[in-house]
């Protein structure tokens, strides 16, 4: 049996503390997104009053959904020109805050990273440590951080709000969403996470690197930065772009097992706690929990599928003589692209969490991942990323499921569908239905182009030189990862090319705004509606069936829209690595 | 017009430019003042200073061990940033190898490694050799290796620095970081740690 009992445990613990943390922190969210009064408004409140009063804005005046709509797409474009500005001026930030003197960022690549980090998706196409300056990292991109999260979660509350309200017109405020997520939530949890990470090794300086001359005779240049301030938001707001190349495998970036155990529970307490927010607002806490316990099973059967393939390891390793079988000495497993201290259990619990929660941290690297173990990565973008979700996103896409879901129990049962009381109609199913079949056209289609066309096979070929089966799942894996909004990326893919620094730039703002404007106009469609009392023929959104009926319909949508192409990716090289063969 | 400049489009500049200022300047700000005062050491890199001041490297990041007389590190597939050179355990420009489980060059590079490392260890036991001796971390940059990896060292290391096989053993027990709280994470040896404590016990062998 590869799954060692410590594995059990560690993963055991975690969910137990997930299952504490969500009432205390979704209860909070409730009270924030409600204007109601928490520890932090004494000291608050005139903050968010001071920062309307400048915008010209009214704490009252609440939108309908197109005007939250047009303060969201206005806002991203405004944060998007300031980042890209940023990135083409560096030559001008010398010295404190580009100690290394690091020149402007290409155009192409520019706009590949506002794109990025503007959609909370955070592909990175570059090297940190050797591309961006400090003002660009924290300025630029850790800015991005803090606001793509809170536009996530905005666009949850106001769907929320469209669900809860009954016969009304207005969705909330955007401003007044996007301030106090920012400053209720996201900035008090950093600035005490950040300081946790700096005691456990974490950097927080604004050096030049650093120059040593090692025991064993050479120079090494050692990249440094204020790296912990944005790791935390990074991982809290599922943002998931590094300050270096590798990401949290990068001992500044992610020092020890704490640190490691700290990253996972940010990326996944906010998601969490969103379902519980959903359940209060709509006056049935059981309304949110099931949609937890759905993704809480998801997740499991993910770390569990994913666990033991690491663990039993790469046959070629074994045959190649290395020895990948746990004992009290080692972790053994496939070690390839991942850090001892993290050994498989960690890491394979970090990369189900950031590929079911859009966020794209990595602490070991996916490409290198068992066939099975890179699928179940791959699946959890694909699926829309509802297992607990990026902020935000993860709930707004788990309802649109769960309004699938509804009209597919009212079929069997012939009657017309009913979610919270409200009824389901044409024009409901449609836009949910159009945000779930956005992504498959952008993945399959944007992927089959790249496969076609010599420009996006060079990817490969310039890249690791994944070839086989493989091949196709580094450019699968690129456009799911980009669609969806998660960034992490099966590295070998050479992305820094015009071809797909463009093609996956797009693939990003297609996957964010066309989801966004769809799920608005549910939410404007929904508020409108009475509620009608549940009778004898509503199904019941909250029992045991329910949650069956969700998964089957999670699961059953996003296989039969993948399955042909995994088929030819991560499921045939697995039976190809059995069989030892090599590409 | 003038709906769309007051409603939408002041609102967007101005809260972009507040918000900049606070979660961009003030809150990096902040931390870094805060860090700097409290861990100073941590969050200038962990570096490690020798007897004499110069500084060797940091605590938290990989070396390129190469001295038989040393533990070594993990194999690093990261390159110099300015030649685009192989360059293992280049501090400046972490990365992994990303190969895929198939890769036929990475199978290859992985049968040289263990070819590389036995004939380093002729003494070491026969047999499969463990795994993180063979593969590339993921940082390029991981410090530590397995205890596996450093037992599997310790003949080489205790007829090379002229210590008994059963000291070297010791110094690398004596130096395993367990488990956080006994269960998170995977317990390691430090390659510099070891290594400084190498030198100075062989530099005093009464004192291990």
């Amino acid at each position: 049996m590869p799954v060692t009992l410590n594995s059990v445990l560690q993963v055991l613990i975690f969910m137990v503390i997930i299952l504490l943390l969500t009432k205390p922190v979704g209860l909070y969210l409730y009270k924030v997104f409600n204007g109601e009064r928490t520890w932090l408004s004494p000291v608050l409140v005139p903050v968010e009053r001071f920062f309307y009063r400048l915008s010209g804005i009214s704490e009252e005046d609440e939108q309908k959904w197109t005007g939250y709509m047009v303060s969201v797409l206005i806002f991203s474009v405004v944060g998007m020109l300031l980042l890209y500005l940023l990135e083409r001026t560096q030559q001008w930030q010398r010295t404190f805050f580009n100690p290394q003197g690091l020149p402007n960022v290409e155009p192409q690549l520019a706009f590949n990273t506002a794109a990025s980090f503007t959609t909370n998706t955070n592909w990175q196409s570059y090297t940190g440590e050797q591309t961006m300056s400090y003002l660009t990292q924290m300025a630029g991109l850790a800015f991005h951080q803090f606001v793509s999260a809170a536009v996530g979660i905005a666009l949850a509350v106001a769907l929320v709000r469209g669900l809860a309200r009954r016969s009304a017109q207005h969705l909330g405020s955007f401003w007044v969403d996007l301030v106090r997520c920012t400053l209720y939530i996201l900035l008090p949890v950093c600035i005490v996470g950040a300081l946790v990470f700096v005691s456990q090794g974490m950097i927080q300086n604004f050096n030049a690197y650093t120059v040593v001359h090692t025991l064993n005779g050479q120079t090494q240049t050692i990249a440094q930065g204020p790296v912990a301030s944005m790791e935390i938001i990074k991982d809290l707001g599922t943002n998931g772009g590094g300050f270096f190349n590798v990401n949290a495998a990068h001992p500044f970036e992610n020092p020890n097992a704490l640190t490691g155990l700290l990253i996972i529970l940010c990326e996944i307490t906010l998601g969490a706690g969103l379902f519980y927010m959903f359940g209060k607002w709509v006056g049935n806490t059981r309304q949110g929990w099931v949609l937890w316990i759905v993704s809480a099973i998801l997740f499991v059967i993910g770390v569990f599928i994913v666990i033991p393939a690491e663990q039993a390891g790469n046959p070629l390793l074994a045959s190649a003589g290395a020895n990948q079988v746990v004992n009290a000495t080692q972790s053994g497993g496939n070690m390839e692209g991942k850090e001892v201290r993290f050994g498989i259990t960690i890491s394979s619990l970090q990369e189900v969490t950031t590929t079911a929660t859009s966020t794209g941290t990595v602490m070991s690297f996916h490409d290198s991942y068992t066939p099975i173990g890179g699928l179940v990565l791959i699946s959890n973008m694909a699926l829309g990323e509802i297992i607990f979700g990026g902020v935000g996103a993860g709930l707004y896409s788990m309802l649109m499921f769960a309004i699938i879901g509804v009209f597919i129990a009212g079929l069997m049962v012939g009657r017309t569908p009913e979610y919270l009381g409200k009824k389901i109609e044409r024009k409901e199913i449609m836009m949910a239905v159009l945000a779930l079949l956005v992504s498959p056209l952008v993945i399959l289609g944007f992927s089959s182009i790249a496969i076609a066309l010599p420009a996006g096979q060079a990817g490969l070929t310039t890249g690791a030189g994944n070839l086989g089966p493989h091949g196709l799942s580094d450019i699968l894996y690129a456009f799911t990862s980009t669609n969806a909004n998660n960034g992490s990326a099966f590295a070998g893919l050479n992305g820094n090319n015009p071809f797909y620094n463009w093609t996956l730039g797009f693939a990003m703002l297609i996957g964010r705004f066309a989801e966004v404007i769809p799920l608005l106009a549910l939410g404007g469609a929904l508020v409108k509606k009475r509620v009608v009392p549940a009778g004898l023929g509503t199904f019941p959104t909250t029992g045991a069936l329910w949650v069956a009926l969700l998964i089957g319909v999670i699961l059953i949508v996003g296989a039969l829209t993948y399955f042909p192409a995994y088929s030819l990716g991560p499921i045939i090289e697995q039976l190809f690595m059995h069989a030892g063969k090599v590409f | 017009m003038k709906t769309f400049l007051t409603k939408y489009l002041r609102p967007a500049v101005v809260l972009t430019l507040i918000l900049t200022i606070v979660t961009g300047f003030l809150y990096p700000g902040v931390v870094t003042g805060i860090a700097q005062l409290i861990f100073p050491y941590q969050a200038n890199g962990s570096l490690v200073k020798a007897s004499n001041g110069t500084v060797i490297g940091s605590d938290l990041i990989g070396q390129y061990w190469t001295k038989p007389g040393y533990f070594h590190g993990r194999p690093s597939v990261t390159v110099n940033p300015s030649t685009g050179t192989p360059e293992p355990y280049a501090a400046d420009n972490s990365t992994a190898s990303n190969s895929g489980p198939t890769n036929a060059a990475f199978i290859q590079t992985v049968q040289q490694r263990v070819a590389a490392l036995k004939k380093e260890n002729p003494n070491a036991p026969a047999g499969p050799v463990p795994v993180d001796l063979v593969t590339a971390s993921a940082s390029g940059l991981d410090p530590d290796i397995s205890i596996a990896g450093a037992m599997y060292q310790v003949p080489r290391i205790a007829s090379e620095r002229g210590l008994s096989h059963d000291v070297v053993a010791k110094l690398v027990t004596d130096h395993e970081t367990g488990r956080f709280l006994g269960i998170f994470g995977e317990p390691y040896v430090n390659v510099l740690d070891l290594n400084l404590a190498l030198d100075a016990c062989a530099a005093l062998p009464s004192s291990c």
